[in-house]
């Protein structure tokens, strides 16, 4: 299991977590359970995780599949800098944000999935990754070239097809001067 | 019109019954707990019982039918008998991940409403418990059974207690909890990110459904949804009773205190055949694993394919299908597919294995790759084979003209079904009805598959020895062309009169997928005018998508087109 990035799959569960606790609290707010108060403290906070673990981050090896839209949600995220690059700090985050969920019961399912993902986050930073934004690469125009490269034989220049070595004609494909060489005298 | 429904008529056909029967439990269960017996429970729970209840039993129908596609060698078996019948209705049988999926999905979207339902159950529970008050029916019922433990209505028997607390003190709640969690963990690493490039995590995860099985057979056990024994809705009618509930077990009433009783548990009766035949789909691919497969030959092509050649006793293949490979040296517990690229008529089996990911680099070195010298045979590792899957491209045989189009990784199940056509043409002097192909591939570089830009050059070589070079034409296309690089190593064109490399960029790509639509098109207007049958079919091998049109184009001149890509 050597090259799995971890973060790739925290990634996808927190995201589910951030929608499971949405739900629950959605649930909870509009039946109007007891501690309705968690509820919407979890649509707030689901709401949240969604918003931050929508991007995905750009993989180390590998081509990186962007979510569809994300490019708004990459720019904002990068925004804040070390803190959502470092996935220790995502780690804690997480598990600081899924506590209150424990609470009730609506919420309980959305809690224990984001710990989960709070913990395979804890394993993603262990092993050094980072999140990286994907962004549409900036195309580098290369200076045109106005020069080619010099013509190598003296005129007169015999046309292409003649210029090129046959394998099969090695005598012909050694150069034959069309005008014999003198030294300067 | 008449194609999409030839093609995929059986597909939507059996969506829909599937379909049908979730809806048809759904409404059902819905209704069977609007009944007189389930009256009282009504009065603490509402309509969210039957809200609870009705996925609940549409969850028992899929459980059941999610663990049937994945027994593929008791498919294989299936398979095998029904292609005599209908070669449609094994073509089916291909689909069976896609219909895996639709099954989890709707697992999943059950199990959502089952869970809000009960979310309510508990909250509802919870205020009959909450609201004392003896002029309160929920109150009264809730307080029945307190002494005897047995003929409660309400599970929730205190009220200094909450719903989480509840849930986690009783069998149902804990079992719940655990069959969600095992079911979000595997359900989010099952996306496609993760199982395309962590295959492993993918794996592994999924067998937490072990866990989802056992907590779903031990979820009822509890009997927590209680509803009026039979005995007791003689002495207390409910219709008469409900409203006389402060006078209940009094001697001038004929309403005596009604007792509850929960409903046996029902799941297992549901699961556990698919559990057997699954176990037994195990024990298959264990005992299969044991056989004996012998490596002979293994050759590293330089671009990064591994090619194992194989024998194994017993071993019967047709054109098209894949096996899968284990190597107990690389990991006990992993089983990956291969399309099988040798023809039937060799005595041995070949499987083209391009090095992508861990377990295939470790086979590779397994196999000696990285060392210069050749190894010796006693050093090879052992592997396993379980296989041949895949509805048999065998209809290639039955048509006259064939048209092929293979793009990327796609082209493999062609290997062997060109390898065969030649064989059959030429070796066996057997008088082929296939009288021309042309075979169309797309590929970012032939680099990448450059043993099979050998297969086709040495195809077209044998061809021209023997005065055939009509048999086949082939034309490449490649979407990943750099100036600075020289084609003429890759492929020796010299020799023949067409050109069969061209360069693609996106736009000619584009162009290309609209000529090869537009000749469908044409020979489809064409049979459209000349009034002929047509017919469609869709394969669908690991990891590719094919598509057959037969068309007569004129009486006696058959064309079959495959599409395969990746």
């Amino acid at each position: 299991m050597g090259k799995i990035e971890w973060a790739m799959w925290a990634n996808e569960q927190a995201l589910a977590s951030g929608l499971i606790l949405l739900t629950g609290g959605i649930v909870g707010v509009a039946g109007q359970f007891r501690g309705w108060q968690f509820a919407a403290y979890a649509v707030a906070a689901g709401v949240f995780v969604c918003l931050l673990e929508y991007p995905r981050s750009k993989r180390s090896k590998g081509t990186s599949v962007e979510r569809p839209g994300q490019y708004c949600f990459t720019v904002c995220v990068k925004a804040f800098g070390p803190l959502t690059r470092n996935y220790y700090v995502r780690a804690f985050l997480h598990a600081a944000i899924c506590v209150p969920g424990g609470f009730m019961l609506a919420t309980v399912m959305g809690c224990v999935c984001l710990g989960i993902a709070s913990l395979i986050y804890l394993a993603a930073a262990i092993r050094g990754e980072k999140w990286m934004p994907i962004l549409p690469k900036v195309e580098v125009k290369a200076p045109v070239e106005t020069m080619k490269n010099p013509p190598q034989n003296p005129p007169p220049r015999p046309p292409a097809e003649f210029r090129r070595k046959h394998v099969d004609d090695l005598e012909g494909a050694a150069y034959d001067n069309p005008m014999s060489v003198t030294a300067d005298e | 019109m008449g194609n999409f429904v030839a093609n995929e008529g059986l597909s939507i056909f059996v969506i829909l019954v599937w379909l049908g029967i979730n809806a048809f439990l759904f409404v059902h269960f819905y209704m069977a707990f609007l009944v007189e017996r389930w009256f009282y429970t009504r009065v603490l729970l509402g309509h969210a019982l039957s809200w609870a209840r009705a996925p609940a039993a549409c969850l028992n129908f899929n459980c059941m039918l999610i663990l049937l596609p994945v027994c593929r060698n008791l498919l294989s078996l299936f398979r095998g008998t029904i292609q005599y019948c209908s070669r449609t209705a094994a073509r089916q049988l291909d689909r069976n991940l896609t219909f895996h999926k639709l099954v989890a999905y709707m697992i999943a979207f059950h199990t959502a409403v089952h869970i809000v339902a009960h979310l309510f159950n508990f909250e509802y529970f919870m205020d009959a418990q909450l609201n004392r008050n003896s002029s309160l029916l929920t109150f009264v019922l809730s307080e029945i059974g307190t002494g005897d433990n047995a003929s409660f209505l309400n599970p929730i028997r205190t009220n200094e207690t909450n719903p989480t607390i509840v849930m986690f003190t009783t069998i149902a709640g804990l079992t719940g909890v655990a069959i969600t969690l095992a079911l979000i963990l595997i359900i989010t690493s099952s996306m496609e990110v993760i199982r395309r490039s962590y295959f492993e995590v993918f794996w592994y995860t999924h067998h937490l459904f072990v866990i989802f099985f056992i907590g779903l057979v031990f979820h009822g056990y509890g009997r927590i949804v209680r509803g009026q024994t039979p005995a007791s809705l003689q002495s207390n009618d409910p219709e008469l009773c409900a409203d006389r509930f402060e006078d209940w077990g009094k001697n001038e009433t004929n309403c005596a205190v009604p007792a509850f009783a929960g409903n046996p548990p029902m799941t297992w009766k549901w699961v556990v055949g698919p559990m057997i035949l699954y176990v037994c789909e195990r024990l298959v691919r264990i005992y299969r694993s044991h056989q004996k497969v012998v490596i002979t030959k293994v050759v590293m092509h330089p671009s990064k394919t591994l090619e194992l050649q194989m024998k194994k006793k017993g071993f019967r293949m047709e054109v098209g299908q894949y096996v899968f490979i284990q190597c107990p040296s690389v990991s006990r517990l992993e089983w990956h597919p291969f399309t099988l690229t040798s023809a039937p008529e060799e005595d041995f089996f070949t499987a083209h294995i391009r090095i992508v990911g861990d377990w295939t680099q470790a086979l590779y070195e397994a196999c000696g790759g990285d060392k210069n010298e050749t190894q010796e045979a006693w050093k090879l590792p052992k592997v396993a084979i379980d296989g041949p899957f895949g509805t048999a491209s065998e209809d290639v045989f039955r048509y006259e003209v064939v048209m092929l189009v293979g793009a990327g990784i796609g082209v493999t199940p062609f290997a062997s079904i060109l390898k065969s056509v030649w064989y059959k043409r030429i070796q066996n002097n057997q008088d082929v009805f296939t009288k021309k192909i042309y075979f169309y591939w797309l590929c970012p570089e032939t680099q990448a598959f450059e043993w099979f830009a050998d297969l086709l050059q040495s195809l077209e070589g044998q061809m021209i020895e023997r005065d055939m070079s009509d048999f086949l034409s082939y034309n490449i296309y490649l979407t990943r062309w750099k100036e600075t690089e020289e084609c003429e190593s890759s492929l020796s064109v010299k020799s023949t009169p067409t050109p069969h490399t061209y360069v693609l960029t996106k736009s000619t790509l584009w162009s290309l997928v609209r000529r090869l639509i537009s000749v469908f098109i044409m020979r489809q207007r064409m049979t459209r005018l000349l009034g002929l049958n047509r017919r469609l079919f869709m394969e669908n091998p690991t990891g590719t998508t094919s598509s057959t049109i037969s068309q007569q184009n004129t009486p006696g001149d058959r064309l079959n087109f495959y599409f395969s890509m990746q």
